[in-house]
C-alpha cells in the first residue's frame, strides 16, 4: 500500500540509513483506518457473527420463550429434527423446487437469451418484458398468481373455461400446488438469468464465430464449442444464485399456498418461521437453520465441484 | 429445451456480430426441406417467446384490471381484462381497510434509510480495506467474508431475541439498524475501490488531504456508478423484502407493503379490488424506477448479480 509514506502527520524529514529510530513520535499516530471499519465491524459483530454462534449454542437448548430456565440438552433438536416427518416433508418440498426452478430458470433463461441476443427494438421490448417480473417482489407476484388461479375469479381458469378444458384446481390439489408454484418461480426469475446470460455473450468476440463458421461449424457447433464455453462462468454463477435464494424458498408459498394443501409447499424456512416465531421454540428453530446451512454449503460446494471438473476436460 | 432448435438453421456466410450463426446471403438461397425446416423451427421459436413474453405481461395488466373495477363486474366476467365499468373503489377500500399512507411511509423509510445507511457504512469499511493500511486489517476481510456464506436464516432468531431485549420490535431502528451493513456490499465496493488508481491518493496526499476528506471527496466520487448501482439493488432487495419485516414487527402500524398485503390476502373475503390495488400500488415505484431508469437496472444486475 503506497499511501502511508505521505501520510499525514508523520515527520517528511529522511530517517538517516541504519536501524530505526527508537523513538517514536510525540504524539502515538491514531490510525483512522479503525474509525472507518467501526460501524460496520460494530453491526456484523452485534447483528451477524455473535448470532450466527448464538444460533448454534441455542440449537444445542430446549430454547422455548417464556420458559425462565434454558436446558441443555446436547443433539437432541438434531436427532428430533432426524425423526420429524415434517421436517423431511419439508427438506423434500425444498430441495425439489430448488433443483426444477433452478434447472427451468437457467435452460429457459439460455433459450431466450440466444434467440433476443440481435438488439433491435422488438428484442429490446420482449426483454424488458421478461425482465419485468424480477422487479416486482416475490409477495406480490404471490399474491396476483394465488388469484390468478383462484376457481372463482382467476383469469387463468376463466380463459382455459372459455377454451373447453375444465380447469384443474392448481393450488388446492396435492399434486399440483408445488409444480404451480415452481412454474411460477421460474416465471418470476427466467428474466434474471437471462440478462446475465445476455451481458455474458456480448463480451464473446465476433470474430470467433467467424473463424469457427470458416472451419465449417454448424449453428450448432458454433453455440456447443464457442458460446456455452464462454458462457460457462455466467451459467455457474446463475446456477449457484439460483439454487442458493431456491433453497431459502419462503415468500412465494407464504404468500400463494401457506404451505398447504396439508404441508405440500411448505418449505424449510417456512417451518423454520413456524417453529421459532409461531410456536417459539427456539432451540429447535435454531437446529432447523443450522441444518439449511449445511444443505446450502453442502450444495454451493458441490456444484463449484462440478464446475471444477467440466473445466477439466 | 434445448437451444440450438430455437435458432435458424442457416448456411455459413457473414452474418451480425451478436449472432451465433452468420446468416447466408440472399443470392445463395437454397431451398431445400432441411431449410423450410428451419424456417418453421424459427418462426416457431418466436411464436414460443413472445406468447412467453405476453405470460410474464399479463398478470400485471390483470391485476391492474382488477384494482380498477368492481368485485360484481370481476365475478360477472373474471375472463375480462379490462373493466368494462372503472371504478377507484379498489384504492379507496384498501386505504381505509389498512393503514395504507402509514405502510407506504414506513417501506420508504425502511428501505431508503437502510440502504442510504449501508452505503455509508459499506464504502467506508471498503475504503479502509482496500486503501488504508491498517493492522488486523486481513482478520476484518476474512470474516466479513465468512459472513457472506452464512445465510440469514440463520441469524434470524437469535438477531429477533436481541432487538426483543432492546425494545426494538415493532419500531424503525429495529427494522433499519440491524440491515445497515452488508458484506456483500463491502466486498463489491473493496473490489471497486482497488481498481482506483493509487495516484489518486498521492496527489491528495500531497495538497494535503487526510484519510477522510481523500474518501470523502475523491474515492466516494468516483465510485458513484458503481454506488448508484449498489442503490438500486439494495433498494429494490429492502422494498420487496418479507421476511425480515415480517419477524421485526407484527403491530400493522409498523409494517411494511410486503408483510402487510401477504396478511391482508390471506384474511378470508378479502376484497380483491382492494388487495390488487395494493399490490399495485406496492410494486408502482420500483416498476416507474424501472421503466425510466432501465438501462440502470438491468446493469446493475449484471454486474452485481443480488437481488
Amino acid at each position: 500500500m503506497s499511501s502511508t509514506p505521505l501520510a499525514p502527520g508523520r515527520p517528511r524529514t529522511r530517517r538517516p540509513h541504519g536501524p530505526r529510530p527508537s523513538h517514536r513520535p510525540r504524539r502515538p499516530r491514531f490510525n483512522s483506518a479503525y474509525l472507518f471499519i467501526l460501524p460496520s465491524v460494530l453491526l456484523i459483530g452485534v447483528f451477524i457473527a455473535e448470532p450466527i454462534v448464538q444460533s448454534g449454542w441455542m440449537s444445542l437448548h430446549d430454547w422455548t420463550v417464556g420458559e425462565s430456565h434454558h436446558k441443555f440438552v446436547g443433539l437432541d433438536n438434531y436427532t428430533a429434527l432426524y425423526h420429524d416427518h415434517r421436517f423431511w416433508n419439508a427438506l423434500r418440498v425444498t430441495v425439489v423446487y430448488t433443483a426444477a426452478v433452478t434447472a427451468g430458470q437457467v435452460l429457459l433463461g439460455l433459450a431466450i437469451a440466444s434467440r433476443l441476443r440481435r438488439t433491435t427494438w422488438y428484442t429490446a421490448l420482449l426483454r424488458t418484458a421478461y425482465f419485468f417480473p424480477f422487479i416486482a417482489s416475490l409477495v406480490v407476484s404471490g399474491i396476483v398468481w394465488k388469484f390468478l388461479l383462484d376457481p372463482q375469479v382467476g383469469l387463468v381458469d376463466a380463459w382455459l373455461s372459455k377454451a373447453g378444458v375444465t380447469p384443474p384446481d392448481w393450488l388446492q390439489s396435492t399434486s399440483l400446488a408445488l409444480p404451480t408454484v415452481i412454474a411460477v418461480g421460474i416465471w418470476k426469475n427466467v428474466g434474471f438469468t437471462m440478462i446475465v446470460l445476455l451481458a455474458s455473450m456480448q463480451q464473446i468476440p465476433p470474430d470467433l464465430y467467424e473463424a469457427a463458421a470458416l472451419d465449417g461449424a454448424g449453428p450448432w457447433q458454433r453455440f456447443r464449442h464457442v458460446t456455452l464455453p464462454a458462457l460457462r462462468p455466467a451459467l455457474l454463477f446463475t446456477t449457484l444464485i439460483a439454487t442458493v435464494t431456491g433453497l431459502q424458498l419462503f415468500d412465494l408459498v407464504f404468500s400463494m399456498t401457506s404451505g398447504g394443501p396439508i404441508f405440500h409447499t411448505e418449505s424449510v424456512v417456512m417451518y423454520l418461521y413456524q417453529k421459532g416465531f409461531v410456536e417459539f421454540r427456539m432451540g429447535y428453530a435454531s437446529a432447523v437453520a443450522w441444518v439449511l446451512f449445511v444443505v446450502i454449503l453442502a450444495v454451493s460446494a458441490l456444484q463449484l465441484r462440478l464446475s471444477r471438473y467440466r473445466d477439466a476436460d | 429445451m434445448p437451444t440450438d432448435t430455437l435458432r435458424p438453421r442457416s448456411a455459413p456466410g457473414v452474418g451480425g456480430p451478436y449472432d451465433d450463426g452468420p446468416r447466408s446471403p440472399r443470392t445463395v438461397r437454397l431451398i431445400t426441406a432441411g431449410r423450410v425446416l428451419a424456417r418453421s423451427g424459427a418462426a416457431l421459436s418466436w411464436v414460443a417467446v413472445i406468447v412467453g413474453a405476453l405470460a410474464t405481461i399479463v398478470p400485471f395488466l390483470w391485476m391492474l384490471g382488477v384494482a380498477f373495477r368492481t368485485n360484481s363486474d370481476l365475478y360477472a366476467d373474471p375472463a375480462r381484462l379490462i373493466p368494462k365499468h372503472w371504478t377507484l373503489h379498489g384504492v379507496h377500500a384498501v386505504v381505509s381497510q389498512l393503514p395504507f399512507g402509514r405502510l407506504v411511509v414506513n417501506t420508504f423509510v425502511f428501505a431508503g434509510g437502510t440502504t442510504l445507511l449501508l452505503l455509508l457504512f459499506d464504502s467506508m469499511t471498503a475504503f479502509a480495506l482496500a486503501r488504508l493500511k491498517f493492522r488486523g486489517s486481513n482478520v476484518v476481510f476474512l470474516l466479513i467474508l465468512a459472513t457472506l456464506m452464512v445465510p440469514f436464516q440463520v441469524t434470524l432468531v437469535p438477531v429477533f431475541l436481541t432487538l426483543f431485549h432492546l425494545g426494538w420490535l415493532n419500531s424503525y431502528q429495529g427494522l433499519i439498524v440491524p440491515r445497515a451493513t452488508s458484506a456483500l456490499g463491502i466486498f463489491l465496493l473493496r473490489q471497486f475501490f482497488m481498481q482506483l488508481p493509487r495516484e489518486l491518493d498521492d496527489a491528495a496526499r500531497i495538497d494535503g488531504a487526510n484519510d477522510f476528506t481523500l474518501f470523502w471527496r475523491i474515492i466516494l466520487p468516483n465510485a458513484k456508478p458503481v454506488l448508484a448501482s449498489l442503490f438500486i439493488i439494495q433498494f429494490a432487495a429492502l422494498w420487496n423484502d418479507f421476511l425480515w419485516p415480517l419477524v421485526v414487527t407484527n403491530n400493522v402500524d409498523m409494517q411494511t407493503l410486503p408483510a402487510a398485503l401477504t396478511l391482508f390476502s390471506s384474511q378470508s373475503g378479502v376484497d380483491h379490488a382492494a388487495l390488487m390495488a395494493g399490490a399495485a400500488i406496492s410494486l408502482s415505484p420500483l416498476a416507474v424506477a424501472f421503466l425510466v431508469l432501465q438501462r440502470w437496472f438491468v446493469q446493475s444486475v449484471a454486474t452485481t448479480g443480488i437481488k
